[in-house]
């Protein structure tokens, strides 16, 4: 294998300034990995090889003229189906949108073209992010470069095994209810949700307008801080963006990786840990504690009694926020059109038969239960309760909050399950997004980093923050990492079993 | 007690103009049901003193100057659509009668 796949985005901008390394070189070796491993992994919708290497001889031939680029350039990167790419197909997993060449950028993809990052392809997903394992995309499972039998975690499998499998060294995920940090945590990658209006959402195909954060998708904490940079910081055509300026993400994680915590005050939640957490993720998380202890943090449990309420909440506040997004799949202005196979053509029986047709079971399933919710008679029993928990869960937050700098969790309940172990039950589907979804609620940003293994599958620790605190995450986050690698003697996916290679 | 029946899904289907087939709609019913008698746990805690809250970050309306700014040119936001006729979108009729 080549050693470039297997550097970080951080060693690989190091290598590209000093002129070790070309960015075709770098961006040839990721697109002859995901021509190798794909076919198995399947992390990647569409590859844009032509448009990758322009960028990277753009960026070469820039270098070499002596301007002055921005610190990633060069540094190629996968992008999940969601955020829309001017002139790349953009689909979100979705059949209603197959074939789809959206006519603008999203603004965070402005940013990586802006910064000279080649994009290397578009990653595959839960249609329109509405899952927990990838398997509810259109387009076929991806498989975790792990254990290929199981999932890679969702909505976002696909940018998480991308990274893992060493398709990419960097991805952008989007996190509505869990879809950047569960997936990380069952492929042992690094993932962040930021601060919910801390990067622009302006070019995401919008689920839940109030949940939906985009973010970086990476191996180390270093890099994802770096990454998210790059995306970050207020934009003027999303109306919910913030409009303070990012603390410093990078340098925290640089101070972070010091290794010394003295004095920061680390809150274990008590109520996303015990009772439905596997007993290995349980005892990855003490070890963890014990790293954080040694590194000088105070831990303390701290009580957040309406999280347990959070889930019930989120399924349905997301539907029915889901179930109005979605409205403009209607068949008339772009994407797939159906038309009724008997009876008048009439526009609202070619919506009924176009969306019957485009949307796959999950997808239905969430708009028929936020149309309920929304419905006359149970809108204040339904949506206007689940607003009032959304306070209670906000509340919890903000007390807890009070006496601790960072709050943490096991990231997911388990590790990786078989391909189809939860498919038929949607109610134990949910329940993989229990620790993440109290976060979205609230709006504060949250991190998942690898932790260590159970029977040979990864388990993801996660840290929580105020909002606008996001710093806060990397140097925790950064702090623990080098604690483990240094346990480990190297990354936790030096561990992973080697992927077939097909030529 | 079935708080969904098919009935009731195929009239939420209808409103939110997607197709089901006959097995959707059974299948659909069954799940549903599950789902709705999971989150309505959520009525015992909301109680009658605790505010609602639609949205994470407390934000007041957000303008911009009233300034003209280029649009998307029309041949591209036409491109992708199923159907155009003399430079706008070719919709189905709209009303069943004439």
């Amino acid at each position: 294998m080549s050693d470039l796949i297997r550097r970080s985005a951080a060693d690989l901008a190091t290598a590209l300034q000093s002129g070790e390394v070309s960015s075709v070189e770098v961006t040839q070796a990721h697109l002859d990995r995901i021509a190798a491993v794909d076919g198995a992994v399947h992390a990647f919708l569409h590859i844009c090889t032509d448009e990758a290497l322009a960028t990277a001889r753009d960026i070469d031939a820039r270098r070499s003229a002596g301007e002055e680029l921005h610190p990633l350039a060069g540094v190629p990167i996968a992008v999940k189906d969601v955020v829309v790419t001017k002139g790349i197909p953009s689909t979100a997993g979705s059949k209603i949108l197959q074939g789809w060449i959206p006519p603008y950028d999203a603004t965070l993809v402005e940013r990586l073209k802006a910064a000279g990052m080649p994009i290397l392809g578009k990653t595959n997903m839960d249609e329109f992010a509405m899952g927990s394992s990838t398997e509810h995309s259109a387009y076929g499972n991806t498989h975790n470069p792990w254990d290929l039998d199981r999932i890679p975690g969702g909505s976002g499998g696909g940018s998480a095994a991308a990274v893992a499998a060493f398709e990419a060294p960097l991805a952008i995920g989007t996190d509505t209810g869990g879809s950047i940090r569960q997936p990380a945590a069952v492929t042992g990658t690094v993932g962040t949700k930021p601060t919910y209006g801390g990067v622009s959402r302006y070019g995401l195909i919008a689920l839940a307008s109030s949940l939906d954060q985009a973010g970086p998708v990476s191996r180390t904490v270093l890099d994802a801080a770096l990454l998210h940079e790059v995306i970050g910081g207020h934009d003027p055509r999303d109306s919910t963006s913030l409009t303070d300026p990012l603390p410093d993400l990078v340098g925290a994680a640089r101070l972070g990786a010091t290794g010394d915590l003295t004095g920061v005050r680390v809150g274990v939640v008590h109520e996303l840990n015990g009772e439905g957490y596997q007993a290995g993720v349980r005892a990855r998380f003490e070890e963890a504690l014990d790293l954080l202890r040694g590194a000088g943090a105070e831990v303390v449990e701290v009580g957040c009694p309406h999280f347990v309420h959070a889930l019930a909440a989120y399924y349905l506040i997301l539907p029915s926020e889901a179930s109005s997004n979605l409205a403009r799949f209607d068949g008339m202005r772009y994407g797939l059109r159906v038309e009724p196979s008997d009876g008048p053509v009439t526009a609202e029986r070619v919506m009924g038969a176009t969306r019957g047709a485009g949307f796959g079971d999950e997808v239905k399933r969430r708009i028929i239960l936020g149309t309920y919710a929304l419905s006359a008679g149970y809108y204040d029993a339904y949506y206007g309760s689940a607003q009032k928990v959304r306070t209670l869960v906000q509340r919890d937050f903000a007390a807890a909050f009070d006496q601790a700098d960072v709050l943490v969790s096991p990231t997911a309940p388990t590790t990786a399950f078989k391909l189809g172990e939860k498919l038929d039950d949607p109610m134990a589907m949910y329940l993989n997004d229990v620790a993440t979804i109290p976060a979205n609620l609230a709006g504060v940003p949250g991190l998942s980093l690898p932790s260590g293994l159970d029977q040979g599958l990864p388990v993801g620790f996660q840290v929580l923050a105020p909002a606008r605190a996001d710093d806060r995450l990397y140097r925790v986050g950064a702090a623990l990492e080098m604690l483990l690698e240094q346990q480990w003697g190297g990354p936790l996916l030096a561990q992973a079993p080697e992927l077939e290679v097909t030529a | 007690m079935s708080t969904i029946s098919r009935e009731e899904v195929a009239r939420l289907a209808g409103l939110a103009r997607i197709d089901l087939t006959d097995a959707e709609l059974t299948r659909l019913a069954g799940e549903l049901d599950v789902i709705v008698q999971a989150v309505a746990t959520v009525s015992a805690v909301a109680t009658d003193d605790v505010p609602a809250t639609s949205h994470p970050m407390p934000l007041s309306n957000v303008l911009r100057e009233d300034e003209a700014s280029e649009p998307l040119p029309v041949l591209d936001a036409l491109a992708a659509a199923p159907a155009t006729e003399g430079g706008r979108f070719a919709v189905p009729q709209i009303l069943e009668e004439d």
